[in-house]
C-alpha cells in the first residue's frame, strides 16, 4: 500500500469543456504521439494492421447521446483521462509504491521501473483512466505530460500538455486549481465545473464542464414567441414590398 | 514507512531539430513541427506561427508519423505481369517505368493528344498538373472537384466570387450567430474547430442545418434536422420570411448587388431576360438622382431598387423586382415548405426571426474609413453579424447548385458578405466568374492545349463542344448535360472511356484517386469496366497509368505504377494560383519540402512528370535545346514563371532592390527562404481593406499590387445569373448553338437565372425507397487513408450504419443486428446501430472506412475488410432508367457534380452473414502486411 501526501503545494490539472468538444479525437492522437516517443515505455499496438487491433492510449473520447424528455436528442462527446485524483484509490492500492501522486503539483504518475504489471490500481480507479501496456506489461496513464510543463527544452508558451496544445476547439484548459485567480479555476467557477463521478470520493482535479442548454429555438421553448415581432410583415405582397423598399431607399 | 518519491527529469531532451514543413493529412493544409531525432521523425506538432492552425493539430496530422511509416507504401515502380485486377506485378527501375510511359504517351501526342485522359484525385498541385496536361495537348484534364463539390465552388463564383471552405471564412472575430448548412464536417477541418471554439467561448450562438447531430453538430446551440435535399427550400423559405418582413439590407443590395440592374423585358428578343446594358457592357441601372439610365459603377450613383425602365412599349424591371415577385410567394411560405423540410413552419419562422434580430439588431459599426469602386469614402464599416457556412452536404444532391446558389442569395440579401461579422472571402478572391478563364477544348496533334482546360462559361459559345455539336471532353464537362462543369467529372471518365462515348482513349493516367473502390459511383462495375476486353481480348480501356504512395485498392487495376512519395518526403507549394491557404486578412502560401528522405525507390509524382514532360518533349517542360527544362519539382517551384513576374510562390521573389512579395523575379533560394520562416509565407492586407474587398479601392489596389489581378476588378454580387439565362434562351430557341432536344426542358426548368428548388427524389424512386442514405468521413480521417494508420483505425476500424430510433423499432432491429439495404441499382447487407440524434427518414455511415481485402497492407481478417462497407455499391452513375431510352446522369444538370446524397433506399432486417454484403475477393498485395505489433519509439 502507498500513501498519498498529505497535501500538495499545487493542484494540477485539465478543464474539459463539454459544450466545445466536437469529439475530434485530436487530443487522443496527439497524446500518442507524444507519450509514445517520451515519459516511460511507448505507448504499443498490438496486430497493428490486423483484426483486432488494441493499442495503449492515455487519454479516449467516448460519445453517449442523451435523449431529454422534451425535445430533440443530443450527442455529448467525452473525453477522458486521469483526473489525478486527491483521494487517487489507484496510489493506495499500489502493493510496490510504484504509483504515486508528487507532492509538488499533485500529478500522479507510475514509476515503471517499479510497477509489476499487478493491475490493482486499474481495478480500484473508478474512471477506467489506466491502461496496462500489452508489450511492456507496465501500467500506464496521463502523466500531464510532466516531461513538458516544466521542459526547458521547450518554448516556455509550449510548457502544457500536448493534449491542450492541440486542441482545435479549445476545449481543453490546463492550469493550477490550487490558486484561485488560475484559467482553470476561473473558468470551473464561471460555468459550474463539475466533477466526475463525486460519489466515488475521489476528490477528482480535473473538471468538466456542462454543456449549456441546447434547441432554445426550438417549439416549447422559450423564445420562440419573444423573437415573433422581428417578422412583423412591411406588406402582405410584391406590390407593397416595393412601396416599402422605395420608401426605405429614400431614407437612406 | 514514509514513501520517497521517485526524481524524474523534467526537462528530457525533446528532439535534435524542428523541421518546418505542411502537412497532408486532408485539404486543410496546416503548419507542422516536425521533430527529429537521430534523422527519424519523432514527434509531429502544429506550427504556432502558422496562418491555418496557429499551432493546433487534428487526429490525422498528429497521427501523420504513422502515415509516413505506413507499411502500404509502394517500395518502387510496378509493372502489371498478370491480369488487371489480379495485383500481379513485376518492381521495375525507373528508367524502365519512364520508358514504357513515353512509349506509350509519344505516339497519342503526335496523333491525338484527346487519347489521353488524364485526372487527378485529392491532389494539391492542381495548376502544376494542369500545365501538364495542357502541355501535353489534351483536353481531358480535371481533379476531383466533380465528384466532390464543384457545386459548392461554382454556385459562390457564380454568385459572389468566390466560395466556403478554403475560398472564405466567417468573421470568427465579430459574428455573433453561425448557421452551418450541410452532412460532411470536413472543410475545412481546423479553422472552423477553432472558429467555433472561439465564438463559444464569448457566447456567440451556432445553428446546425444537418440531417445528422454529430461533430459541429452536435455543440450547436440549436439543432435543425432537415430532411436531406430539402435544404434549398428551407433557405428560399428563410427568404421569403426576411424579405417579407423587410430583413433586408437595402443600401447594401442598392450598391453591391445586381439587384438593382435591369432586366429585358422584352419577350420576343434573343435577349429576353438578360440584363440591359450600355455600349461597353456595362449593367444599366436607374440613378435615384437622375431617374436616368446609367452604367451601374458611375460616381455618384444611387441605384434604384424599385424602378421601371419603359422603352418602346416594353417594361424592363430590375431584379429585385422579378426577385419579389417570386420570393414573396406564398410557395415559399414556412406553411408551404414544412412537411417537405421536416421543420415546423414555427421554428422556420423563429430562425428567420433570429437570423434578423441578430443581423439588425446585432448591427455595428467599426471605425474604419474605406472607399468605393465608385469613389465614395464611407466614415465607417457597417457589419452585420451572421455568418453562414456549408458542408458538402448541401451539395451532392442533383439540385444541389440551385441549392448553394440559395445559400448565398440568403447571405447577400442580409447584406452579410464581405462585411464585419459576415462571411469573409481569402486572397485571391474575391475574383467573379468573368475573371477567371473560360474553358479550353482545342487540341493539335503535336501542340499543346489552346488554353487552360477548366474554367467558367458564360453563354453556349463558351461550351466545350466539337464542331459537330458533340462533347469535346471525354467527361463531357461543359456540354448540354451539365453545361457549367466547372471542375470537370471525374466520376464519369471510366464509364464513358468504357462506352467510348463520346469517344474512345487509348490511355487513361490517374494520380491518388481509388476510382475502383470509394472514389466512384457503382463499384463493382467500375471495376468491370477496367477488366472487361474486347473482341480482340484487349483490353476496353487499353492502357492505365496510375500514381499513388500507398497500395490502395487502384493499384490493382493498373498496368504502370509509378509510386509517390509520402508528404514528408517531397516538395510541394500551396500556391496562389491553385487552393491557398490564405487567411481573410491576408494573402498566404506555403511549401513542403523533404524533411525525411524516402527509403524506398519511389519519386515525387511532380518530379516525374517534370521528367516524362521532357521526354515527351513538352513545350513548358523542355529547353530550346531539348533537354529537360526542370529538374524535379522544387526547380519547378523556385524558377516556373506563369507569366512574368508571378510564380507558385509569392514570397521572397526577386525585386530590382532585393527581395518583394507579389510580383518579383525569380530567386534561386526562395526555397530556404521558405523553410527559414517556417515553411510558409503570409502577406497582410491593409486595414482600410480587410472588407467590403469586391468594391473597396483599397483591396483591389492591394490585389493589383501582389499580382492576384492585373487590373482592379470590382464587380456586383449576382443576385441574378444572367450565364443561366443564357443557356434557357438557347433552349428556347436562341442563338447558333441549341442543346439537343432531349434536354431542352429540363434546361429551361434547371438553369434559372434565381434560385429554385426542385425535388431529385422522384428521379430515384423515392415511393419505393423512401429513405436517404448519406455518408460522411469521421473528423479523424481522410477518405481512404485513414485505415492503414495503426492509430487512426483504432478510432474507427468499421462503420456501422446509423439508422435512427424510428426505423430501427419499425424494423425490429437492435444494436449489432444487420440489414439488408436496397437501392434502385444494388443492395448490401451491414451491421446497424441505433443514434437517436438523427433525422427520422435518414441512415448514414462514414466513408471509405470500408477496405477491399488486400489493399493498404491490412490483414484480409481486418474489420474494414469484413465489417466495413461502402454505400457506393448502391449507387448508379446514371439514373434508374426513366423509360424514355435515355441514360440520365446521376448529377446536377448544371454542374455535372456527382449527386452521391439523392441516393434512396429501403431497409429489412437480415440474418447475419459472416461478413458485410457484397464481399469482394481479395487482391494481391505488392507490399505485404503491416506488423504484428508497434511500439514506437525513435529516440534512444
Amino acid at each position: 500500500m502507498t500513501t498519498l501526501p498529505q497535501s500538495t503545494e499545487r493542484k494540477l490539472g485539465l478543464v474539459i469543456d463539454l459544450d466545445t468538444c466536437v469529439g475530434c479525437h485530436a487530443c487522443v492522437i496527439s497524446c500518442k504521439g507524444w507519450n509514445t516517443e517520451n515519459y516511460g515505455a511507448p505507448l504499443a499496438d498490438t496486430d497493428a494492421y490486423g483484426s483486432d487491433p488494441s493499442g495503449t492510449f492515455l487519454n479516449r473520447v467516448h460519445s453517449y447521446e442523451v435523449q431529454p424528455s422534451q425535445g430533440e436528442a443530443q450527442l455529448i462527446h467525452f473525453p477522458k483521462s486521469c483526473l489525478h485524483c486527491e483521494d487517487a484509490p489507484c496510489v493506495t492500492v499500489c502493493p510496490t509504491g510504484a504509483s504515486y501522486k508528487r507532492t509538488e503539483d499533485g500529478i500522479v504518475l507510475v514509476n515503471e521501473s517499479d510497477c509489476i504489471g499487478c493491475g490493482l490500481c486499474a481495478w480500484a480507479c473508478p474512471y477506467g483512466a489506466r491502461e496496462m501496456d500489452a508489450v511492456e506489461k507496465v501500467m500506464k496513464k496521463c502523466t500531464l505530460c510532466v516531461d513538458r510543463i516544466y521542459n526547458e527544452n521547450l518554448p516556455e508558451e509550449d510548457r502544457e500538455p500536448a493534449c491542450v496544445r492541440t486542441c482545435p476547439a479549445g476545449a481543453r484548459h490546463f492550469g493550477d486549481f490550487a490558486d484561485p485567480e488560475s484559467n482553470v479555476s476561473k473558468l470551473t467557477a464561471e460555468r459550474g465545473g463539475m466533477d466526475l463521478m463525486p460519489e466515488q470520493g475521489t476528490k477528482p482535479v480535473n473538471k468538466y464542464l456542462p454543456p449549456r442548454p441546447k434547441d432554445t429555438l426550438s417549439e416549447g421553448a422559450g423564445d420562440i414567441d419573444i423573437l415573433a415581432p422581428y417578422l412583423e410583415p412591411v406588406a402582405q405582397e410584391a406590390t407593397g414590398f416595393l412601396g416599402w423598399l422605395d420608401k426605405t431607399l429614400e431614407k437612406l | 514507512m514514509t514513501f520517497q518519491q521517485p526524481k524524474i527529469n523534467t526537462s528530457p531532451h525533446v528532439s535534435d531539430e524542428v523541421r518546418k514543413t505542411t502537412c497532408y493529412m486532408c485539404a486543410c493544409r496546416c503548419g507542422i513541427n516536425v521533430h527529429m531525432k537521430d534523422g527519424k521523425v519523432a514527434y509531429i506538432e502544429g506550427n504556432r506561427d502558422h496562418p491555418v492552425n496557429q499551432g493546433v493539430l487534428c487526429a490525422k496530422g498528429s497521427a501523420g508519423i504513422m502515415q509516413v511509416n505506413a507499411p502500404s507504401r509502394l517500395r518502387k515502380p510496378l509493372k502489371r505481369v498478370g491480369e488487371r485486377g489480379s495485383g500481379e506485378f513485376q518492381e521495375i527501375e525507373w528508367d524502365e517505368a519512364l520508358q514504357i510511359a513515353t512509349d506509350w504517351l509519344a505516339p497519342i501526342r503526335k496523333d491525338d493528344p484527346s487519347k489521353l485522359a488524364f485526372f487527378t484525385g485529392r491532389d494539391q498541385s492542381q495548376s502544376f498538373t494542369s500545365f501538364f496536361a495542357q502541355n501535353f495537348g489534351t483536353p481531358n484534364y480535371a481533379a476531383h472537384g466533380g465528384f466532390c463539390s464543384v457545386n459548392m465552388a461554382a454556385a459562390g463564383i457564380y454568385t459572389m466570387g468566390g466560395a466556403f471552405w478554403e475560398f472564405g471564412q466567417p468573421d470568427w472575430d465579430h459574428t455573433k450567430l453561425f448557421m452551418l448548412f450541410g452532412v460532411a464536417e470536413d472543410h475545412d477541418s481546423n479553422p472552423i474547430k477553432m472558429g467555433i471554439g472561439k465564438i463559444k467561448a464569448r457566447g456567440a450562438r451556432v445553428i446546425g442545418v444537418n440531417p445528422i447531430r454529430t461533430g459541429y453538430n452536435a455543440v450547436a446551440d440549436d439543432w435543425v434536422g432537415i430532411t436531406p435535399g430539402t435544404d434549398g427550400l428551407f433557405i428560399l423559405s428563410l427568404v421569403h420570411c426576411l424579405m417579407k418582413a423587410g430583413k433586408i439590407d437595402v443600401n447594401y443590395l442598392a450598391q453591391f448587388t445586381n439587384a438593382p440592374c435591369l432586366i429585358n423585358g422584352d419577350e420576343k428578343s434573343p435577349e429576353f431576360g438578360l440584363l440591359l446594358r450600355d455600349d461597353n457592357g456595362k449593367e444599366l441601372v436607374i440613378d435615384r438622382a437622375t431617374g436616368k439610365l446609367t452604367p451601374f459603377d458611375q460616381k455618384g450613383v444611387k441605384p434604384d431598387l424599385t424602378a421601371t425602365h419603359r422603352h418602346a412599349g416594353i417594361s424592363h424591371r430590375t431584379v429585385m423586382q422579378h426577385m419579389a415577385e417570386r420570393y414573396l410567394s406564398d410557395e415559399y411560405a414556412p406553411e408551404a415548405v414544412a412537411d417537405r423540410v421536416g421543420i415546423s413552419a414555427k421554428r422556420i419562422r423563429t430562425l428567420a426571426a433570429e437570423i434578423a434580430r441578430v443581423a439588425f439588431d446585432g448591427a455595428f459599426e467599426l471605425q474604419q474609413e474605406w472607399t468605393d469602386f465608385r469613389g465614395e469614402t464611407h466614415k465607417t464599416m457597417q457589419g452585420r453579424p451572421v455568418s453562414f457556412h456549408s458542408m458538402r452536404g448541401i451539395s451532392a444532391h442533383a439540385n444541389g447548385f440551385q441549392t448553394c446558389r440559395a445559400l448565398h442569395v440568403l447571405q447577400i440579401l442580409l447584406g452579410t458578405v464581405e462585411v464585419p461579422g459576415g462571411f469573409r472571402f481569402k486572397p485571391p478572391y474575391p475574383k467573379p466568374a468573368t475573371a477567371h478563364p473560360k474553358p479550353h477544348c482545342g487540341t493539335t496533334p503535336d501542340k499543346p492545349l489552346d488554353g487552360p482546360h477548366l474554367g467558367f462559361v458564360h453563354g453556349p459559345d463558351d461550351l466545350a463542344l466539337k464542331e459537330d455539336g458533340t462533347p469535346a471532353r471525354i467527361d463531357k464537362a461543359f456540354s448540354w448535360e451539365n453545361p457549367m462543369s466547372a471542375h470537370g467529372l471525374m466520376h464519369m471518365v471510366i464509364s464513358n472511356a468504357y462506352a467510348g462515348d463520346p469517344y474512345k482513349i487509348d490511355t487513361l493516367f490517374m494520380y491518388m484517386a481509388n476510382m475502383s473502390w470509394n472514389s466512384s459511383m457503382n463499384t463493382r462495375g467500375v471495376i468491370d469496366m477496367l477488366t472487361d476486353k474486347d473482341d480482340n481480348g484487349d483490353y476496353v480501356i487499353p492502357r492505365i497509368i496510375y500514381s499513388d504512395a500507398y497500395s490502395s485498392e487502384m493499384v490493382a487495376y493498373a498496368d504502370l505504377i509509378l509510386p509517390d512519395t509520402t508528404y514528408l518526403e517531397r516538395h510541394d507549394c500551396i500556391s496562389l494560383l491553385d487552393r491557398p491557404i490564405c487567411e481573410a486578412d491576408a494573402a498566404a502560401d506555403a511549401i513542403r519540402w523533404p524533411v525525411i528522405e524516402p527509403d524506398r525507390d519511389v519519386r515525387g509524382f511532380q518530379s516525374v512528370l517534370c521528367e516524362l514532360g521532357a521526354k515527351l518533349g513538352l513545350p513548358g517542360f523542355t529547353n530550346d535545346d531539348g533537354s529537360q527544362k526542370y529538374a524535379d519539382y522544387g526547380d519547378y517551384i523556385v524558377n516556373h514563371e506563369r507569366k512574368p513576374g508571378i510564380g507558385p510562390l509569392a514570397g521572397w521573389r526577386m525585386g530590382e532592390d532585393g527581395l518583394v512579395n507579389g510580383r518579383g523575379g525569380i530567386n534561386e533560394s526562395q526555397l530556404d527562404n521558405y523553410i527559414e520562416n517556417g515553411g510558409f509565407w503570409v502577406g497582410h492586407i491593409p486595414d482600410e481593406a480587410l472588407y467590403y474587398k469586391p468594391w473597396n479601392s483599397a483591396y483591389q489596389d492591394w490585389a493589383v499590387g501582389m499580382g492576384l489581378f492585373d487590373s482592379p476588378q470590382p464587380y456586383l454580387f449576382t443576385l441574378y445569373v444572367e450565364p443561366m439565362r443564357r443557356f434557357q434562351l438557347a433552349a428556347e430557341g436562341h442563338g447558333d448553338r441549341q442543346p439537343p432536344d432531349h434536354l431542352r426542358e429540363r434546361i429551361k426548368a434547371t438553369m434559372d437565372p434565381l434560385p429554385i428548388w426542385y425535388d431529385p427524389s422522384p428521379d430515384n424512386h423515392c415511393d419505393d425507397y423512401p429513405i436517404t442514405a448519406l455518408t460522411q468521413r469521421p473528423m479523424a480521417m481522410y477518405h481512404s487513408w485513414g485505415s492503414q494508420n495503426a492509430w487512426l483505425r483504432q478510432l474507427h476500424g468499421h462503420n456501422p450504419l446509423y439508422l435512427p430510433t424510428k426505423l430501427m423499432r419499425e424494423n425490429s432491429l437492435s444494436d449489432g443486428d444487420w440489414a439488408k439495404v436496397t437501392s434502385p441499382h444494388g443492395e448490401i447487407t451491414v451491421p446497424v446501430l441505433e443514434m437517436a440524434a438523427l433525422n427520422e427518414n435518414t441512415v448514414w455511415t462514414w466513408n471509405a472506412i470500408g477496405k477491399r481485402k488486400g489493399a493498404w497492407a491490412l490483414d484480409e481478417n481486418a474489420p474494414e475488410a469484413t465489417k466495413g462497407f461502402l454505400l457506393n455499391h448502391l449507387i448508379h452513375e446514371l439514373l434508374p432508367p426513366k423509360g424514355d431510352g435515355l441514360r440520365w446522369a446521376n448529377s446536377d444538370p448544371i454542374t455535372g457534380q456527382a449527386a452521391w446524397f439523392d441516393l434512396k433506399v429501403r431497409i429489412e432486417k437480415a440474418d447475419a452473414p459472416s461478413e458485410s454484403q457484397p464481399a469482394m475477393g481479395p487482391i494481391k498485395s505488392p507490399v505485404g502486411k503491416g506488423p504484428m505489433q508497434l511500439a514506437w519509439k525513435v529516440g534512444k
